[in-house]
């Protein structure tokens, strides 16, 4: 017993060193991608002229980086399982599309009761769209990048029936205040800041929630060990059919917020916003440290893959860098980003 | 006229893997259209040599010839030139493909750059003919019976001009039938001059298809004889050989009033479990011996629920579970210790106590959230208890050696305090320390008052570790023996169904 006592003792010891390891570990895995960013933000500013690293230049990154990171958030969850969806954008799209019509249709005058009610109906769609998605997953095994594919036509092909085939303008401006509006503008003005767009502060919460989800709770322990090797899973007694059904629903449930900010931001709900989304949306998941192999994934590192992305973006705008330029180069560096992290994982671990 | 020489001989073939000497010198030779029958249990060296032979592995030491000439197989080309054909238990077959494209594959006739389709199948059907094998040529392999993607396998290996054919565990899924109809065909090779060598479990069918048997045992070649002199009882005795070593603890009696912990009725599974009833009170280990293939592993499996059983059930304490997965058998306190701990035991990308916890993690959430801090002083008692040598418990379990992560999986069980703990190879490919250690644990399993099911492939394992024997073949219980009266030559004999 005496042996067994100091072992432990060796064993408390050793797990503070483990436990400092492990946020070293951490520090290491979004250090690589914070090094990377600063190193990207000084460059531009200097080639910018100093109009790249203004509070209202970055504050209109953040807004632009919300619809994708919010969509990036439930990929996360489903990439990490070892599946992929395919059909986040459309998603935007049909969701966005439904609750504008929505919107348009129920005589409610409280405008919060409004948006309450509207975000309902767009998450119902969204999640049931995930359920749709996860089904012949779980119950036949078929390959999520088929159903999801799928779902990405299917999604967009009602979006535009319902729409017949043009943007449909949302008659309230209930949806002002989360598409374009402010808040502390009193406060942040003296800072020069136009205030802290209300859009931002969603994804905030929805990283904050979900980082807690995964991070913290059973279930994102699961979806990490389905992710790991299923089987195992399954014989620990895991519901691997219901965990695996509920990150697409969440993935689904992302879809139908992101597309309630966009139509709040542009009055109206388009059948066409979220084309090629679904690919932006796995280029973050991807170049902010998740690996498509799954297991292995954190939402944290999302949401720097995805400012990562909207900052390049932005600085190639500043830059004047011409479009077709500017998909060669994310192209780059979303294989350069994956690279860089396949050889941490090779030599620092 | 000089003697000519045998086909093959090998000398001396030596093979060590890390920690283990799997073949230490053996010899073994076939001659021009004889079978050779290849004995020896589980673990002996069979397959380790065969696969010397095919190029699949480079010997150590020791010397290969070829029709009396020296040679280096350093891969399965090499060993196609010479003429040797493989046949493992596992077949080769592109599942898709249909019979021509199987027998043909990388070996297909051109015209141009384009395949020949026509000359293919006429290539094919002179083979199977010549060979009078008749297979539908049209089906893909995977809609072949196994006799018949068997027979697929065996003109691909003809149409490669193969000499020597290794076969594996041939009749191991043929019925009786198609073993009649193998052992012809095998025959009329025989004639032809084509030489076999021929691995087997079924004693019983080795004097109508044996010229020879060898027996191997811990990587050596033990005897080589003429079939005829060589009675299935010999075979066994020459097997098994070794006394059983007595590294096994004293296992505690079975008090006469210890409850039955365990029942399993009349249990049935689509794997081939076929009407199994067993039961085990509380303090008993029992063993359940079999050959592989046999169904034991089935058996356990269908027990924790982790195949779908279709008929029977299963009580814990008289309580029946209902079968509806895993974590129903796991709330009733069954515990399933897997064999294979890479694929289905371990998230080998987890840490250790990411596994040690992952079965019970409601146990380290009672308000939602997962409390790091129960997790960690939970994994480090379990730790230091089963002395699991790791740096701490954030270590990477695939880091970790095999006898260590068979001790995490251990952990992963023990932490939920079940009832009926089933063993599946317990300690298959770890070292004998950490066997001592595994063995002393399930007595002290043993003494908490749990029953405890093992599934082992060693003989001297079942027998120093078991209460009582089951032995299985073909899905079904065949025989009971007490720790007494069991012996390997009896537990073989009824394994390998010459005994009933």
């Amino acid at each position: 017993m005496a042996r067994a006592g100091e072992a432990e003792a060796t064993l408390e010891a050793s797990a503070g060193d483990a436990r400092a390891k492990a946020s070293r570990n951490a520090a290491l895995r979004f250090g690589g991608v914070a090094l990377a960013l600063a190193a990207v933000v000084i460059v531009i500013n200097v080639f910018s002229h100093g109009s790249f690293l203004t509070p209202g230049n970055l504050t209109n990154v953040l807004r632009q980086i919300t619809y994708n990171t919010i969509l990036a958030v439930g990929q996360t969850f489903v990439i990490i399982t070892a599946g992929i969806d395919l059909s986040v954008g459309s998603l935007i799209e049909l969701t966005g599309v439904v609750m504008a019509s929505f919107a348009n249709a129920v005589p409610l005058d409280n405008g919060l009761l409004l948006v309450i009610a509207t975000l309902a109906v767009g998450l119902a769609v969204g999640c049931t769209a995930g359920l749709i998605n996860a089904l012949p997953v779980v119950k036949l095994n078929l390959p999520p990048f088929i159903t999801t594919l799928a779902m990405m036509l299917m999604a967009r092909g009602l979006a535009f029936k319902l729409a017949h085939g043009r943007p449909v303008p949302v008659d309230s401006n209930a949806f002002d205040a989360i598409g374009i509006g402010f808040l502390f503008q009193g406060l942040l003005r003296p800072l020069g800041l136009p205030g802290l767009p209300i859009a931002v502060l969603w994804m905030v919460a929805i990283v904050a929630v979900f980082a807690i989800v995964l991070g913290r709770t059973r279930f994102g322990r699961y979806v990490f060990a389905i992710g790991g090797n299923e089987e195992a899973a399954r014989l620990a007694g895991i519901n691997v059919a219901l965990c695996k059904t509920l990150v697409y629903v969440i993935s689904g449930g992302c879809a139908a917020v992101a597309g309630l900010l966009l139509m709040a931001r542009f009055s109206s709900g388009s059948p066409n916003t979220g084309i090629g989304s679904e690919l932006q949306s796995i280029a973050a998941v991807v170049v902010g440290g998740t690996s498509l192999m799954g297991g292995r994934g954190s939402i944290i590192g999302t949401f720097l893959g995805a400012l990562f992305i909207g900052l390049l973006n932005n600085a190639m705008n500043l830059l004047g860098i011409e479009s077709y330029t500017q998909d060669i180069v994310l192209g780059a560096v979303i294989v350069a980003a994956v690279i860089v992290d396949e050889l941490r994982k090779r030599y620092l671990t | 006229m000089p003697e000519r020489e045998p086909l093959l001989v090998m000398t001396g073939i030596v093979k060590t893997f890390p920690g283990v000497r799997a073949l230490d010198g053996v010899s073994f030779d076939v001659e021009r259209g004889e079978v050779h029958a290849l004995v020896g249990e589980n673990g002996a060296g069979k397959s380790t040599l065969m696969k010397v032979l095919a190029g699949a592995y480079r010997a150590d030491a020791g010397e290969v010839r070829v029709d009396g000439s020296a040679v280096s197989i350093d891969g399965p080309r090499a060993a196609e030139a010479l003429g040797i054909g493989m046949i493992y238990q596992e077949f080769n077959l592109v599942p898709h493909l249909g019979v021509v494209e199987n027998v043909m594959l990388g070996h297909e006739p051109l015209r141009g750059v384009f395949l020949d389709r026509k000359k293919a199948r006429e290539e094919t059907i002179a083979g199977l003919a010549e060979f009078g094998i008749a297979l539908p040529l049209d089906l893909p392999a995977r809609r072949l019976s196994v006799a018949e993607q068997q027979m697929v396998e065996i003109a691909k290996a003809l149409v490669r001009r193969a000499r020597l054919i290794v076969m594996d565990e041939p009749t191991a899924a043929l019925t009786e039938r198609e073993i009649d109809a193998l052992f012809g065909l095998i025959a009329r090779l025989k004639a032809q001059g084509v030489a076999f060598v021929y691995i087997s479990h079924r004693l019983e069918e080795l004097p109508r298809v044996a010229d020879r048997i060898t027996v191997i045992r811990d990587g050596r070649t033990i005897e080589t004889r003429p079939a005829r002199e060589m009675p299935q009882d010999e075979v066994i005795r020459l097997m098994v050989g070794r006394p059983l070593q007595s590294h096994f603890p004293e296992l505690p009696p079975v008090p006469q009033d210890a409850p039955v912990v365990l029942d399993v009725r009349g249990l049935c599974a689509a794997t081939g479990v076929r009407d199994v009833s067993f039961a085990v009170r509380a303090g008993e280990i029992v063993g359940l011996a079999g050959l592989v293939g046999a169904g034991r592993t089935e058996i356990v499996r269908a027990v924790a629920a982790a195949d779908r059983p279709s008929a029977g059930e299963v009580l814990v304490h008289g309580k029946r579970i209902e079968a509806h997965g895993p974590h129903r058998a796991i709330e009733a306190g069954i515990a399933l210790i897997t064999e294979d701990r890479k694929a289905q035991g371990l998230v080998l990308g987890m840490s250790v106590r990411e596994n040690t916890t992952l079965a019970h993690l409601e146990l380290f959430a009672p308000h939602g959230l997962v409390e790091r801090k129960a997790e960690e002083s939970v994994t480090n008692a379990q730790i230091a208890e089963l002395r699991i040598r790791t740096p701490n418990g954030e270590q990477v379990v695939r880091n970790l050696s095999g006898g260590n992560q068979q001790k995490v999986v251990l952990a992963k069980w023990l932490i939920g305090n079940a009832d009926v703990y089933l063993f599946d190879e317990p300690t298959r490919g770890i070292d004998v320390g950490a066997k001592a250690e595994i063995y002393a644990l399930m007595v002290e399993l043993l003494r908490r008052g749990a029953a405890i099911v093992m599934v082992s492939s060693e003989l001297p394992e079942v027998i120093g570790m078991s209460h009582r024997i089951l032995v299985v073949g073909e899905g079904r219980i065949r025989a009971e023996f007490g720790r007494a009266e069991a012996t390997p030559d009896k537990i073989i004999a009824v394994a390998t169904g010459v005994a009933a």
